[in-house]
């Protein structure tokens, strides 16, 4: 049985201007240990996927409308407030984008990270500084019993994040979601963050669910990679199957996008136009207006089916475009394309 | 810290001077002189009182003296009520004012914070719209609409409760309210303001993502931050109090320094008003001193310097 | 493909940008159903205050000591004080006094709080921090005190009411349009304006003026109802509106001297008071919540 199963989660936001929906039918599942990540551009709906399992959704606007997420053979969307929060902080952990905000700066650090302990455990306060002290030393912070003290805004952006995941673990939970942990740092920092990260998954056996946009980082830290875009679910599959055979043309594009990917002295690769406006419906594909292949006909019906290919391996078999070349070939012909058409108009 | 709280304190010696310095020259400039009444008062006589208060020096002389003898905590003879020193009034009459206005403050806060944090937390359910709408209708009653309809109401035509004067309990209940609910709407609305703002922050994501109850959430993590608005709007509501007193003081006919400073200033009662003027002045100095101590105190980002 | 000069491109992109913020605004302030409501009413009052004095067959300060202190009747329809006016043309006059009171001192605080603001976040650094400095310690003084001691100093004049007032109420003005001169001045399209080598005085026009003004609209819209409430608390004591000219303040005074035997005579003008101030605050409030929607309570 898998830690954790989601299938057909589904949360839209009921706003004044319609309705916007921000995960549209997500389903994955992760073993205990395991590393799965979840990619895509801004509004894929890749944190919202994140939030639903916690169910950090602010409500109203935001509705889980249907699916499931069984946790420990039970439905995490379905839990009273109060299993829930039994499970928020000690089964399962969250880490945030921005350091800089998720800490309370009115709270000493120390009262921050025993907090979770002080919740869930029945834990004298002495004995939980001292777990908390040596949380500090295992994410590599220098004389933790002296900053563990101190007031958030005394540390820098990377050791607070540095903070956040010692708060995360210090429960030692089964699961660990990790919403883009390192977007807001500094590139020389953000290394070292992963290294942690993955340092102390691999201590505690933590399995973790890594939401990033950053397909490199993907590459070097998980196991399975869930490509979303528009609030659905693009491809899916391990990450062999994702960077050496990608079906998608969403996911074939990404790639192209990888900066270390592309050769030198090579203007880089973007995906042309702009992600979807997730408050309309969607027909089809919702690549499909950007997608460089060519297209078949006009996308009708809710959503293409998800496809297995192999084992493990699932795309949204999109029927709308004629993907069986490699990419390299189509954005080779549109460029020529391209440049006649420039040259024809002048 | 000490060194803060001595240099603000240093600071409101010297605003406390300005308001003296204008003070005086406003009261200087006033036409007329204190002694000056309908009764005809022979030439030789007035100079005479003049002279017994001073007034027959140069104005540059006259400040100097006054200031001396203002440091020296002598106020001076209230030039209308003869035989009376200022001090006197003062002692008289400060326990009254100080009695009305705490309990104001008192009600301001303990209606007006509650009523706020209820109306963040449920916020857009009637918890939050009835608290709100009332205390946007305290905002429009002012003190001298409030006073007289809640006279009229409950001492007139109830009759539960006395409408003036100031001999027991019963007598400060219409005018603290009167008072107190103007302020208490004000801190309904910055303190649920405070605490929308806390709430919304990232880090109350954090602590639902620990597992922390919403009760802890409110008190541990956003009872600080919310409360900043309502502190900091201390000093202006002292303030406001001390005007507001000028106003329910006359209405309810209570013998504190609200009523003694508007007639000290109808009739040029030079030393009384002075006196009043820098005592007001000086309560809300310290006020906005505590304030700034408690801030400094409550948010670990802030510095004493 | 047309050939657009790229200069003329912008210049039509700004204008959509332009008129779209105020119409967005003015969309959002509709669907506010408290402020429109507020802002009919606010209306009202002021036809009924300006326009009903010509209206109605009574004289301000005709006194008819048969008729004094009628209550109200189908001749007087808020009846009459204890000299025989007729009440409602006193509202009506007080009405017209408070809200032109409120109107001016506004203006006056407004050029006051603009300048010395606009100042300050123009200028920045040390001169700009002393100059907020000062601000600071101006909030913390009991400056009702002192338009009391002002009033009685220079004499009751209407004018120096003004004045006065709006010398005490320019402070949040100032605070509200250094703040928002300084957030704009950071801002990368200012920078680009200056890097293009526009005139200062095109960005003052274009860029300034169109960011500082909503907050400034709010501010002056709910500075209104503080001046009227500081010209009643004036006027109350005596030291505002003098007899036998009418003021709100004024009403509400003769009012509660008399309210045991004559409760009309405090409840008409209260109840016009209360209510333009509730109408002007919603106004407020509404104007916020539209022209800058991130503020927005919720």
């Amino acid at each position: 049985m898998p830690l954790l199963d989601v299938d057909d989660l589904t949360t839209w936001f009921h706003t004044r201007d319609g309705v916007v929906r921000a995960v549209d039918g997500v389903s994955f599942s992760l073993d205990r240990g395991e590393t799965l990540g979840i990619v895509g551009e801004s509004g894929s709906g890749k944190s919202v996927t994140c939030y639903s399992l916690m169910r950090l959704i602010p409500e109203p606007p935001g509705r889980i409308e249907r699916g499931t997420a069984m946790y420990d053979g039970r439905d995490l969307l379905q839990m009273s407030k109060q299993e829930l929060r039994k499970v928020r902080g000690d089964k399962i952990s969250m880490i945030f984008q921005d350091p800089m905000t998720s800490l309370n700066p009115y709270l000493r650090i120390s009262t921050q990270l025993i907090e979770a302990l002080q919740t869930h455990r029945d834990i004298d306060k002495k004995a939980a500084l001292n777990k908390a002290i040596e949380a500090l030393e295992e994410v590599g912070i220098p004389g933790a019993s002296k900053r563990v003290f101190s007031y958030p805004h005394e540390f820098s952006g990377g050791m607070r994040q540095r903070v956040m995941i010692a708060m995360a673990l210090i429960t030692e939970p089964d699961l660990l979601i990790a919403d883009e942990p390192t977007t807001a740092l500094d590139v020389t920092v953000q290394a070292q963050i992963m290294d942690i990260i993955k340092q102390r998954q691999n201590d505690l056996g933590t399995a973790v669910i890594l939401v990033t946009h950053d397909l490199g980082v993907v590459a070097g830290s998980c196991d399975k990679v869930l490509v979303m875009y528009g609030g659905r679910e693009m491809e899916s599959g391990s990450v062999e199957q994702i960077f050496h055979h990608p079906r998608h043309p969403y996911t074939r594009a990404l790639q192209k996008t990888i900066p270390s990917l592309q050769e030198k002295g090579q203007e880089l690769f973007t995906i042309p136009g702009l992600p979807p406006d997730v408050s309309k419906p969607i027909h089809g594909c919702a690549f499909h207006p950007r997608c460089p292949y060519p297209k078949i006909g006009q996308p009708e019906g809710e959503r293409p089916p998800l496809e297995e290919i192999e084992p493990g391996h699932c795309w949204s078999a999109c029927g709308y475009c004629d993907s069986s070349a490699p990419i390299e070939t189509v954005l080779a012909k549109a460029d020529v394309d391209a440049v006649e058409t420039v040259e024809g108009d002048a | 810290m000490l060194k803060f709280i001595a240099m603000r304190l240093l600071q409101g010696v010297l605003v406390l001077l300005g308001i003296y310095a204008v003070t005086f020259l406003l009261v200087a400039a006033t036409p007329g002189s204190p002694f000056s009444s309908e009764r005809a008062i022979a030439p030789e006589i007035l100079a005479q009182i003049e002279a017994f208060y001073g007034y027959d020096r140069p104005l540059g002389e006259r400040f100097i003296t006054s200031l001396g003898n203002f440091v020296q905590g002598e106020f001076g003879p209230s030039a209308v009520y003869a035989n009376r020193t200022v001090t006197q009034i003062i002692a008289e009459s400060f326990p009254v004012s100080l009695t009305l206005g705490s309990i104001s403050l008192g009600l301001a806060l303990l209606l007006g914070v509650p009523a706020g944090i209820l109306a963040a937390v449920k916020r857009n359910t009637w918890l939050d719209y009835i608290p709100m709408s009332v205390s946007m209708a305290g905002i429009c009653l002012p003190t001298f609409v409030m006073g007289p309809l809640l006279a009229l109401v409950f001492g007139l035509i109830l009759q539960w409760l006395p409408v003036a004067g100031w001999y027991g309990p019963e007598f400060a209940i219409l005018p603290a309210t009167t008072l107190g609910l103007y302020y208490a709407a004000y801190f309904a609305r910055l303190t649920r303001g405070g605490m929308l703002e806390m709430l919304n922050q990232d880090w109350v994501r954090t602590a639902r993502a620990k597992g922390v109850a919403e009760s802890t959430i409110i008190w541990k993590h956003c009872l600080k931050g919310g409360l900043i608005p309502a502190i900091t709007f201390l000093g202006p509501a002292l303030a406001g109090i001390i005007s507001g007193s000028f106003v329910v003081e006359t209405i309810f006919q209570i013998p504190g320094l609200g009523q003694w400073f508007v007639r000290a200033a109808l009739n040029r009662d030079d030393f009384l008003v002075l006196g009043l003027t820098v005592l007001f002045a000086a309560m809300i100095v310290l006020m906005n001193l505590l304030v700034d101590i408690v801030q400094v105190a409550l948010n670990p980002r802030l510095k004493y310097d | 493909m047309t050939d657009v000069p790229i200069d003329a491109a912008i210049a039509e992109e700004e204008l959509v940008e332009g008129s779209s913020l105020w119409k967005d605004a003015w969309a959002r302030l509709r669907k506010n159903k408290l402020a429109v409501g507020s802002l009919f009413v606010f209306v009202f009052i002021c036809l009924f205050c300006f326009v009903g004095p010509l209206l109605s067959p009574y004289d301000a300060t005709a006194q008819d000591l048969f008729a004094g202190a009628e209550g109200p009747s189908a001749e007087h329809w808020f009846g009459t004080d204890t000299l025989g006016r007729d009440l409602m043309v006193r509202v009506m006059e007080g009405g017209r006094i408070s809200l032109l009171v409120g109107l001016v001192a506004t203006v006056v605080a407004l050029a006051i709080g603009v300048i010395y603001g606009a100042t300050a976040g123009y200028v920045g650094g040390k001169v700009d921090a002393s100059m907020m400095r000062f601000v600071d310690l101006l909030y913390a003084l009991p400056f009702t005190i002192f338009v009391i001691l002002l009033m009685v100093a220079f004499g009751r004049s209407l004018w120096l009411m003004f004045v006065a007032i709006g010398c005490v109420e320019w402070l949040s003005m100032a605070r509200i349009v250094r703040s928002g001169v300084l957030s704009l001045k950071k801002q990368e399209f200012v920078e680009a304006a200056v890097s293009l080598g526009y005139s200062h005085r095109r960005i003052i026009v274009r860029h300034l003026i169109p960011n500082v003004l909503g907050p400034v609209i709010v501010i002056a819209t709910l500075t209104v109802p503080a001046v009227m409430l500081l010209e009643a608390f004036l006027s109350f004591l005596g030291l505002g509106v003098q007899p036998p000219n009418a003021s709100w303040g004024v009403l509400i005074n003769e009012g509660q001297t008399n309210m045991e035997i004559y409760p009309w005579l405090l409840l008409f003008p209260a109840g016009f008071f209360a209510v333009t101030l509730f109408c002007l605050n919603f106004i407020g409030d509404g104007l916020r919540d539209a022209l800058d929607p991130k503020s927005a309570k919720d």
